[in-house]
């Protein structure tokens, strides 16, 4: 049975607020994890873990955060901006988060604000309803 | 030297759950102080206590391929004091395991009472920071802590605790 963004959104919600120790209203579909959330990198394994029992999922971390393949692939980073190779990679990789800003400056130090709510309702949207 | 907290394992089933022992004496100069007239297990051996049965046992999940750390603790809860005197269970339970983390679930028991849940999050080292060297000192799997699983492991069948 397909669920609402709404219901996603809201076990999203819950696995965000208890693995980064936050309030409901902390949570905001455009809030990025590591900037807004504070959310460090073991965080990510901790939620993925959470939204993986929350949807009896499988979620592989690279392809939840995909970045960290892209930056750490020489073909895809020049003086410390995403080449146009790597961009094409993170679209490829990433159809669930809007890339659009971060295209405009590809700036390696921004790819973290890539990471927001609202691309991992998207992420969970596209695996739970296919 | 290292400190360690388990004193056997009473379970252990590969990639599931472990159950380990504890007897808690006032030979442990530590409770002396804490607290003078007042000796109480401190809460952060017990979650050190978890962590090595629960570490001991996500490690053996993989063949003790990749170091493991404690890289979180998701939730520590307790419930009562531990004493001297008193003989604790650390119960542990794989929740999730990836090729580069695990979570695990526990509680701390005496008897039938519950003492502590504590819930951690380990990290498998060599998968994350590939190639980085680190002193062997620094992880669980020291020489004394595999004798804690010698046969135990390939020879001893899983024993139901009571819940």
């Amino acid at each position: 049975m397909a669920m609402s963004r709404d219901a996603i959104y809201e076990q999203v919600q819950e696995a965000l607020v208890e693995a980064l120790g936050l309030d409901d209203e902390d949570i905001t579909p455009e809030a990025t994890l590591m900037g807004d959330l504070g959310a460090e990198s073991i965080d990510f394994l901790d939620i993925v873990f959470r939204l993986e029992k929350a949807f009896d999922i499988k979620v592989p971390r690279e392809e939840l955060f995909p970045a960290e393949a892209v930056l750490n692939n020489t073909d895809y980073v020049k003086d410390g901006k995403v080449t146009e190779k790597g961009l094409a990679e993170l679209r490829d990789k990433m159809p669930h988060t809007d890339l659009s800003a971060f295209e405009a400056d590809p700036d390696i130090n921004k790819i973290a604000d890539l990471f927001t709510v609202d691309a991992i309702v998207n992420f969970i949207e596209s695996k739970v309803n296919g | 030297m290292r400190w360690i907290w388990i004193d056997k394992f009473l379970e252990f089933q590969s990639g599931k759950r472990a159950v380990a022992l504890k007897n808690v004496t006032l030979a442990e100069e530590h409770l002396h102080d804490h607290f003078p007239g007042f000796p109480v297990m401190p809460e952060c051996l017990m979650i050190e206590a978890m962590a090595q049965t629960a570490g001991i046992l996500v490690g053996e999940a993989r063949g003790f391929e990749e170091k493991v750390v404690l890289a979180k603790i998701k939730r520590a809860a307790f419930y009562h004091y531990v004493r001297p005197g008193d003989t604790i269970t650390l119960h542990a339970e794989i929740e999730s395991i990836a090729p580069e983390a695990a979570g695990t679930v526990g509680e701390i028991r005496r008897g039938d009472e519950r003492i502590a849940q504590i819930s951690l999050i380990f990290s498998h080292v060599d998968k994350n920071l590939a190639g980085r060297k680190f002193p062997e000192e620094n992880f669980v799997f020291t020489d004394l802590f595999s004798s804690l699983l010698t046969d135990f492991v390939e020879t001893h069948p899983a024993m139901e605790q009571p819940r």
